[in-house]
């Protein structure tokens, strides 16, 4: 029986995945900056970051909405509020890929203090770690957001080759290379968190689907 | 699922499918007050209440949902041998309270109703009888006469039902002259005056306005720090803001039982999930 609160929900579905790919463009941008230390780039990800945060305010209040005028229960329940949940992570990844991309300011016209090796496969977890945490919301994939937090451990060990290296080959044998190091630790860092985000957003698809809470609860996963 | 409690040395399974939460207390730390075991509610060839058995734990709201016609009524008025005087209906299995049969041979249904307890979907005062001997009906009804014992149980029992600081000065006045909410709380001051064990709620709120209906509902999370309170409701939100546990019924039979956060967030059942998102169909 198709419900009125049916199309709302596909269109609260829509809206989420229009900021998922506005976020996934972001980082690609940020990512793709870096590499090629272009400030043009970088311009466009702080430009789109001001959608992503109205599209944020859009998804709250069509979320606060749904929950006050149609008293949801269960499955509808779950969406909507998992919904307001995911939105937030976007919306903080989505700063995460501004802050790289500043970063790349910082870093602009002058060399890169060693070849960039650990930063782009942290990158490329980031963005699968992404794609397929929206991946698993849109197809209601349990199975594909446990895969998605059991990678978050990969980019804990790639963050921390990286600081590792920054400090103990770079900063504490020359502090003069601090301006060169310091982004690239920081921007590991970002990556990073753009990870614990995507996690966030497999915990609480696995709670939107199975109705299980997985946060904290490593053992559940199991 | 099958649940096992252990009362009075006797153990006790109910295989209903119960919907955990391993953050609350366990059911086994409950004790229970009432249960049905493999009830049934026959009329003439039609079986409104299949085999149901279910524990209703002691000062906790059990609250009863499902779509017209479900049983839940036909349940709930079995649990104080409300069908007795119906013609052509057979009751089958037990239903126990305190560990005891209701149904079993000897037991007097009026004592019975004396310690469960029933408030109906209409309010119930005798319109022309007085606010006072509304309230201590039940008691005069079993030979009362008492006069200060009658004016203290009508004081605690519309202070009880929330009731007494609006009628303490017109105790005389008819029960028909207050409004559709204070009456209903009479009601229920009138079911608290014997002092009963369990009171049954039947859509206590359904005639009534969104004010009344959150006075009934305040009210009723006061009582159950007394009393044991089932309650059947139509209105989903209700269960799901008063009750401790809730009980899904369909065509007879108990689809799913279990806590209420539980059965509200994510039922284990397809058919309780269908319900009460509205796509039941």
């Amino acid at each position: 029986m198709e419900r009125q609160l049916d199309q709302e929900l596909a269109d609260l579905k829509k809206q989420l995945l229009k900021m998922g790919a506005l976020v996934e463009t972001a980082i690609f941008e940020s990512i793709e900056s870096l590499k090629e230390l272009c400030p043009e780039r970088v311009n466009k990800v702080i430009k789109e970051d001001k959608v992503i945060d109205e599209l944020e305010n859009i998804i709250d209040e069509k979320c606060l909405d749904l929950l006050a005028l149609r008293q949801p229960m269960a499955t509808d329940l779950r969406v909507i509020t998992m919904s307001m949940k995911i939105s937030t992570d976007l919306e903080r990844i989505a700063d995460l890929a501004v802050n790289i991309a500043r970063h790349v300011f910082e870093l602009a016209g002058k060399p890169l203090l060693k070849p960039l090796v650990d930063i782009p496969k942290l990158a490329g977890l980031s963005q699968k770690m992404l794609k397929d945490a929206l991946d698993s919301f849109v197809n209601k994939d349990a199975n594909l957001a446990g895969a998605v937090i059991a990678l978050d451990s990969q980019a804990d060990h790639l963050r921390n080759l990286v600081q590792k290296e920054l400090v103990e080959d770079y900063l504490s044998k020359d502090s003069s290379v601090a301006p060169r190091a310091v982004p690239l630790l920081l921007i590991s860092r970002h990556l990073e968190r753009i990870c614990d985000h995507a996690t966030n957003i497999a915990e609480d698809v696995i709670y939107m689907v199975n109705a299980e809470v997985v946060r904290h609860h490593p053992e559940k996963l199991k | 699922m099958k649940i096992e409690n252990k009362q009075n040395g006797q153990n006790i399974t109910f295989n209903t499918r119960i919907s955990e939460d391993k953050n609350a207390p366990s059911a086994d730390a409950m004790s229970i007050r009432m249960e049905s075991r493999s009830l049934s509610v026959i009329y003439g060839q039609v079986c409104g209440v299949k085999d149901v058995s279910l524990p209703i734990y002691d000062k906790r709201v059990t609250a009863f949902i499902g779509p017209s016609g479900c049983g839940k009524t036909t349940f709930l008025r079995a649990l104080n041998r409300m069908h007795d005087l119906a013609p052509n209906v057979k009751i089958k299995g037990e239903v126990l309270l305190n560990n005891e049969d209701i149904y079993g041979s000897g037991v007097d249904p009026v004592i019975i109703r004396r310690k469960i307890g029933m408030v109906f979907q209409k309010p119930t005062p005798f319109p022309a009888m007085s606010i006072y001997d509304n309230v201590i009906a039940g008691l005069k009804l079993v030979g009362l006469r008492k006069r200060s014992m009658l004016d203290r149980v009508a004081e605690q029992s519309l202070r009880h039902a929330a009731l007494w600081e609006e009628v303490k000065d017109r105790l005389k006045n008819p029960g028909g002259s207050l409004s559709g909410g204070q009456q209903q709380r009479l009601s229920i001051a009138r079911a608290l005056a014997v002092e009963p064990d369990v009171l049954l709620m039947d859509e206590p709120t359904s005639s009534l306005d969104p004010q009344s209906t959150t006075r009934i509902e305040e009210l009723i999370a006061q009582l159950k720090e007394k009393v044991t309170i089932v309650i059947v409701t139509h209105n989903m939100q209700q269960a799901a803001r008063v009750s401790d546990f809730t009980a899904f019924m369909y065509l007879g039979a108990i689809i799913e039982f279990g806590r209420t956060e539980k059965i509200f967030t994510g039922p284990k059942e397809k058919q309780t999930e269908e319900y009460i998102t509205g796509r039941f169909g």
